[in-house]
This record gives C-alpha cells, structure tokens and sequence, in this order.
C-alpha cells in the first residue's frame, strides 16, 4: 500500500518536472556557458500568449518560436540587452517580465517604498507618544484613586 | 476625536481598491498596444502555399492601401471570421493579403479549397518569424497599411461586420482620399 502510494507520488512529480521544464532538449545549445545566456533571456521575457509566465516557462507554441529567435540572435552575436530590445521593439514594454524604471511607471516602483517610509514615520511617532504618555505624572484625581487602592489592598 | 476618523481608512482604502481593480475587470488583459503604428511594416519574404507560385513580400503590398491578415489553418476563430474576409474580397474596397502562420503549406492551400481565398496573395510564417516581427500574439489579427508601407492600424480578433462598417472601412475610405 505505501510501496504503491510512493510509486504514484514519484510518477505525478516525474510528469511534472517534464511538464515544467518547457524548453525541450533539442532547443538546447552544446555550450553550456550560451545556453546558460539562453535560459537567462527566457526567464526575463514574457511569454505574450500565457501572459503570467515567461517564455522559459510556457509551452505555447509562439512562445517556442521566441525563443528560437533568442537563440538565433545569440547566434548571430547580439548582447543580452540587444535581444531585449529586439523583443521590446516588436512587443513593447509588456514583454519584459521586469518593468522598467520610466516616468509611467515610478508609482509602481516607487509606491512600495513609500508605504515603507509612511510605515516607518508612523511607528516612531506611535512610539513617541506612547513613551510621552508613560513618562507623565498622574493627575491629583489619579493619586487619590491610586491611594485608594493601594489601601484596598493593605486590608 | 482623531481615532474616530482612523477607524474609517480601511473603508477608504477598500473602496479606491475597489473602484481600481472594477476598472480592470473592464479591461481586456489581451490587447497589448502595437508598436507598429506608423511604423513601416516589417521586411519580409514568404514561400507560396503548397500549388501556388506566387508568395507573398513587401513589394505586393507597395503603392496601394492594403489589409494584411493573419490566419491559420489550425485556429478555429480565423474560420468564422472567413465569411466576412470573402465579403471584403468581393466588394473590391481592398486587397488582402494572407500570412498563413505557423501552417504547413499543405494544411494551408487545403484550408483555401475548403473556405475560399480571399486573398491577393497568401505567404506562409512557418517558424513566426513575420509574427514576431509584427508583434502578433494570436490569430487573426489584421493590420490595415497604407501606399507607403507604413501601419494605420491594427486590429486584434476576428473582423466583425461592425468593426468593417464603423472602423476599418472608414480608415480605408480615409486613407484613399489621401
């Protein structure tokens, strides 16, 4: 019962791996240093079709053709950044899986920080007043109820 | 007085979150804009499909308004818009011309026996290299170009009788007049 149960679990991650690992080995360059180059672009360009995933991960068939035209870029010598601008000129901004840093999109850059920085100010001045409140003397009605309790308790 | 006001701003975040993410459901998540428009198409150089001579390249398209549509023999969608490329055809407004993707050039020239050829000239992207170039991200997907090989415009998804009537003959009647 387990051997099997075992056997099934090994199958299921088996056909998941080969699932995952879209780029087949036919697509694979012998150097293993452009491959590596290869893989690298995959990751950072989006596939347009399944538009969540990169081309690295999709087994859509446009998303094949794409990078088979990464690898004939290498080929023909392009840089890694050449290849991203090849790519961003066909299908603009979208196509990079990490945006870039421009003036439509400094609200999506820069709104994390922000939010970090409001956080930040917001904890010291919380903190502030706290340690304020702590450091006050006690109001006369305050002593006498604290009095009172104090003789509570002696009895 | 002040923490009273406090309790509300999850309120107000949720309603801006609200409002910004109904405004995206509105939107649709497949329309990247082109690069294209007002570029120059693409150079390119197509093999015919199988029992034709003729291919398809830029000079084809040279000196007059052209419609450039995308299709394959493999996408459903590209079937039901055919009857409205065949009415195209007929009333003679504009020639297409056919970029038959990813297709072998058999699967092609049986799908054009079988619907009809629109086309002026058909050439086959085998290998999505035209695709690429003209930043598809599916088909069909047409793009209107005008006498000096620049793109007007393009469109992604079927042609209804609609976007003819209302955008795409329009242009077309723009275009010619100028």
């Amino acid at each position: 019962m387990m051997r099997a149960l075992i056997a099934c679990l090994a199958l299921a991650l088996a056909l998941t791996s080969a699932a995952l690992a879209a780029p087949s080995p036919d697509e694979a360059f012998a150097d293993a240093a452009t491959e590596h180059r290869a893989r690298g672009l995959y990751t950072q360009l989006r596939c347009v079709v399944c538009q969540s995933q990169s081309i690295d991960e999709s087994g859509a068939s446009l998303a094949q053709d794409m990078r088979i035209v990464v690898r004939e870029r290498l080929v023909a010598g392009d840089t890694d950044a050449e290849i991203l601008d090849y790519m961003q000129a066909r299908y603009g901004d979208y196509v990079l899986m990490l945006p870039p840093l421009q003036a439509n999109t400094l609200v999506l850059w820069g709104l994390p920080f922000f939010i970090l920085l409001l956080g930040g100010v917001l904890i010291v001045v919380y903190v502030r007043r706290q340690a304020r409140g702590l450091a006050s003397e006690l109001s006369p009605e305050e002593e006498a109820e604290l009095a009172a309790l104090m003789d509570e308790e002696g009895q | 007085m002040m923490g009273r006001w406090l309790a509300f701003i999850p309120l107000v975040v949720f309603a801006v979150m609200a409002l910004y993410f109904g405004m995206g459901l509105r939107e649709d998540p497949s329309a990247i804009p082109s690069q294209l428009i007002d570029e120059p198409l693409p150079a390119f150089d197509l093999a015919p499909v199988a029992g034709s001579e003729q291919g398809l390249s830029n000079a084809d398209l040279a000196g007059h308004v052209s419609l450039v549509n995308v299709f394959g023999s493999w996408c459903p969608p590209c079937a039901i818009e055919h009857p409205m490329l065949m009415q195209i055809a007929r009333s003679g407004v504009v020639p297409i011309y056919g970029v038959d993707w990813r297709d072998t050039p058999e699967a092609g020239a049986a799908w054009l026996a079988r619907h009809g050829n629109p086309y002026t000239a058909v050439g086959l992207d085998p290998e999505s290299h035209l695709a690429i170039d003209l930043g598809i991200t599916g088909a069909p997907e047409s793009f209107l170009v005008d006498a000096a090989g620049r793109v007007r415009y393009r469109h992604v998804g079927m042609i209804t009788q609609a976007d003819w009537t209302e955008t795409i003959l329009p242009l077309i009647r723009e275009l010619d007049a100028s």
